[in-house]
């Protein structure tokens, strides 16, 4: 497996304010990795020492095995790119936007421009001033899906669109990857990241704080349980990995440890187990903990919509 | 549970309609406060560097009875400028500079009005203040009145330096009031047309189109014996019949505040009428396909470009025209037996009209500047609207985006000048009846122009590469100094050292003048010299 992106000790400051500060990030060829991190955080700062736009100041930053700033021009043969905030020029028509951005490229496929134009609902015949947010997003995504390019480098790419077209994004990332392509996706959208991506970085500013697949970044997070049992627990209160232990007769409510899981759940059902809710970490709880941890608050927070058994 | 009751809070202003007005007002002042002085500062220094000048050109009443004679009988003169109601020296400010300040200032109100109106409105920024306590016809009104109030300190400001210069109070009073009222009138146009438009651009285009009519009726209506009557069908026009220094006309003002008051009401009823970001006109839609040729760098420059410099080919061709068409009766207009004899030495009618295409050529010269600059700046604003990333993120190296814009910046400076030069000795060559010979001799002192022109343009590409911050506004203020040494220099007798800082100092005075080229290459040189150096801090530097 070779790595499409590869980045070590990225460090890069305007002025006073450090933007990164030492980033790792890998991304192997064919996955579709996630990029997180809060707002300010330096995933936009990274892409564009990704893209050549600006030099890094320290670290070392390798795109599809070249150097992003001294090879930009060829890489970028290879890359397609859509911004997080799109602008376009207000009187060229998105149609216009979407084959000058393929033309130089290098040409574009007509059948799949015809296909995403479809697909994505877009006139290509309007005046990109009167796109909304969303529309000149899509004409970019237009153009960067139907470039064929080896790599995807999207910054929240579907931040103005609405569900329906972010279910056609989503299909349309999955044919990428199933054609075997890279992206790299920056998003807010954690459901998004999710469903999409094979591996997940998150960064805090400047900084990586966590990276890997998703299975594992959930080990990490605590288990959010509910149960109403024949009789009052015993023994639960001692045990390690056991947090925010709140029990009112029969009714047990508690976070544990993905280590803990097993003890917690025999004694449960040693005290006869009614009712039992529970729920999974989902990724908003890895985002939290790492984001919230920082400032010293409680992790692993409120619990999300019960996706779990009743017993 | 308890109910809390929300009242809507009554709004600060009595009128829902213009509720938030006055804090617009004071968001727009303080948006406004340096490009509004720097209009105010040019238009007054225009008026007031031509009453200099004319003080100094036509000092005794005799000269300036002459002059008055000359001009009645010079269609084109009458065209440009209009009539003179009076031989005295306010009476000569007036004719002169009355229409052009007029025009200066009308163009000021609409900007103004329809960056505050439409323009906001376009990029979503009214929208944001739109969901506060703000009336639907604030934005309107606010604009407008930021507009107007600017309108009233240039007129003021007009009569004060007149007045400053010896003029008659009751007449400078008269020059400002006809000044201000073009723009207040315009203004209020430009509030119409900034609810008929979907687009800034549009606005601004309708607003200035009907200005240029409005100029046109008056040219045509001041040269034109029997259609005398079209100046009174024209603002513009109103702007002379008001007859500052020459027993002021002030009924006239009437006219220009009806219609002012006629159009705000008239704005305000369409604007109570439409949607948020909705302009009453159909917006055109675009090709669904891009057309062959944009498929570059080079291609999309001119795509963006093209609009523009046709503009500016118009403008320089109509300028070209109206000079070469005016130039045969010149000699009328010099009147000082002093000036008489200079010319004589300089080759009689002949030096004096070539002084005067030397003067024009100048002129459009550091016009040229202007345009050139703001070509050559075109990829720093592609950089800071975050257009240029998109086309980076593809295989385009940072030269070639760049050298698209440039390429058309010093082709389009080429084009300008001769087309300003073609038309001027079209223009005089069908008069003289030598159409061949002042073709080429005009075509030729235009083109003459074009390495300073382009030097200009290269300072401003060295600064975009090398400080990209301070590209625009250093760009623009190197330009603003050259032109008031193009313009003001001389008249105010500088020492050649500081004359000399200016490129157009060195351009061969063509035509009459000798003809040397290595000023030229000097200057070419020079330019290409600070491209290189743009282009290589460019290629160093951090985009965005």
């Amino acid at each position: 497996m070779t790595a499409a992106i590869e980045v070590t000790g990225l460090r890069k400051s305007f002025g006073r304010t450090c933007a990164l500060d030492g980033l790792d990030l890998a991304v192997a060829s064919g996955e579709v990795h996630g990029f997180l991190g809060p707002n300010g955080s330096g995933k936009t700062t990274t892409i564009r020492v990704l893209l050549g736009l600006i030099r890094a100041d320290a670290g070392t930053a390798r795109l599809l095995g070249g150097d992003p700033w001294r090879e930009a021009t060829t890489l970028h043969r290879r890359l397609a790119y859509v911004p997080g905030d799109v602008t376009l020029w207000p009187n060229l028509s998105g149609g216009e936007v979407i084959d000058l951005l393929g033309r130089l490229r290098g040409g574009l496929d007509d059948k799949r421009r015809a296909v995403l134009l479809e697909r994505f609902e877009l006139d290509p015949a309007k005046k990109s001033r009167a796109y909304s947010k969303g529309n000149r997003q899509k004409v970019a995504l237009i153009a960067a899906l139907a470039s064929g390019a080896d790599l995807l480098i999207l910054d929240e790419p579907t931040s103005g669109l609405d569900p329906l077209m972010e279910a056609a994004f989503r299909d349309s990332v999955e044919e990428e990857r199933r054609n075997g392509r890279t992206v790299l996706l920056s998003s807010h959208i954690l459901s998004e990241v999710e469903a999409l991506c094979d591996r997940v970085t998150i960064i805090r500013a400047g900084r990586t704080v966590d990276t890997g697949d998703l299975a594992s970044l959930r080990h990490l997070t605590r288990t959010a349980i509910d149960a109403e049992l024949a009789r009052p627990p015993s023994g639960l209160a001692g045990l390690a990995g056991v947090h925010d232990l709140d029990v009112v007769g029969t009714r047990v409510r508690c976070q544990v440890d993905a280590a803990a899981l097993d003890e917690v759940l025999r004694r449960l059902s040693e005290a006869g187990v009614r009712t039992l809710v529970c729920q999974p970490p989902t990724l908003e709880q890895v985002f939290l903990q790492h984001y919230v941890d920082a400032s010293g608050g409680p992790a692993a927070g409120e619990a999300g919509p019960p996706s779990a058994v009743t017993g | 549970m308890t109910a809390v009751a929300v009242r809507p809070r009554p709004f600060p202003n009595g009128t829902t309609q213009l509720a938030g007005t006055r804090t617009l007002i004071r968001l727009a002042a303080r948006r406004d406060r340096v490009i509004l002085l720097v209009w105010l500062y040019a238009l007054t220094a225009v008026v007031a560097s031509t009453a200099y000048s004319l003080r100094g050109l036509y000092p005794t009443a005799s000269e300036r009875v002459a002059v008055a004679a000359g001009i009645g009988g010079n269609p084109s003169v009458l065209a440009l400028y209009g009539p003179v109601f009076s031989p005295s020296p306010g009476g000569l400010v007036a004719w002169r500079i009355g229409v052009v300040a007029a025009v200066g200032a009308a163009l000021m109100s609409i900007f103004t009005v329809i960056r505050h109106t439409r323009a906001d409105e376009e990029a979503g920024r009214l929208e944001l203040v739109g969901a506060t306590v703000v009336g639907r016809q604030a934005a309107l009104a606010a604009g407008l009145a930021v507009a107007s109030g600017a309108c009233l300190v240039l007129g003021l400001l007009i009569a004060a330096a007149s007045v400053a210069l010896g003029l008659p109070a009751t007449g400078s009073l008269a020059l400002g009031a006809a000044v201000a009222l073009a723009g207040l009138l315009f203004g209020a146009v430009a509030a119409i047309s900034a609810q008929l438009a979907g687009t800034a651009r549009g606005a601004r285009g309708i607003a200035a189109g009907l200005l240029g009519l409005a100029y046109l009726i008056r040219a045509v209506g001041d040269s034109t014996s029997g259609l005398s009557w079209l100046t009174w069908a024209s603002p513009l026009g109103w702007t002379e019949k008001l007859r500052p220094f020459a027993g002021q006309r002030w009924w006239v003002a009437g006219f220009s505040v009806a219609v002012a008051a006629g159009c705000t009401v008239g704005a305000g009823l369409l604007a109570s009428r439409r949607d948020l970001g909705a302009g009453l006109l159909p917006a055109r839609p675009g090709p669904p396909r891009a057309a062959r040729s944009l498929r570059s760098p080079l291609g999309l420059a001119w795509r963006l470009q093209r609009g523009s410099l046709l503009g500016w080919m118009i403008g320089f061709a109509v300028t070209g025209a109206a000079a070469g068409s005016a130039a045969k009766g010149i000699g009328a207009l010099v009147t000082s037996p002093q000036l008489r004899q200079e010319l004589a030495r300089l080759g009689g009618q002949a030096g004096l009209v070539n002084a005067y295409f030397v003067a024009i050529l100048g002129l459009l010269g550091v016009t040229a500047a202007g345009y050139a600059v703001s070509a050559a700046l075109r990829p720093r604003t592609e950089e800071t609207g975050q257009r240029a990333e998109l086309v980076l993120a593809g295989p385009v190296g940072r030269l070639r985006w760049a050298a698209g814009h440039l390429v058309i910046a010093a082709l389009g400076t080429v084009a300008l000048l001769a087309v300003a030069g073609l038309f001027a000795g079209l223009a005089y060559g069908q008069r003289t009846g030598d159409l061949g010979g002042q073709v080429q001799r005009l075509l030729g002192a235009a083109l003459v122009q074009v390495p300073a022109v382009w030097l200009v343009a290269a300072l401003a590409v060295a600064l975009f590469g090398l400080v990209p911050r301070l590209a625009v506004a250093a760009s623009w203020s190197i330009l603003g100094v050259i032109a008031f040494l193009v313009l003001v220099g001389p008249v105010i007798k500088l020492s050649h050292w500081v004359l000399d800082a200016s490129p157009f100092t060195h351009v061969p005075k063509l035509p009459g003048g000798s003809f040397t080229v290595s000023p030229l290459l000097w200057l070419v040189g020079l330019a290409l010299a600070l491209a290189v150096a743009g282009l290589a801090g460019l290629r160093r530097r951090d985009l965005g």
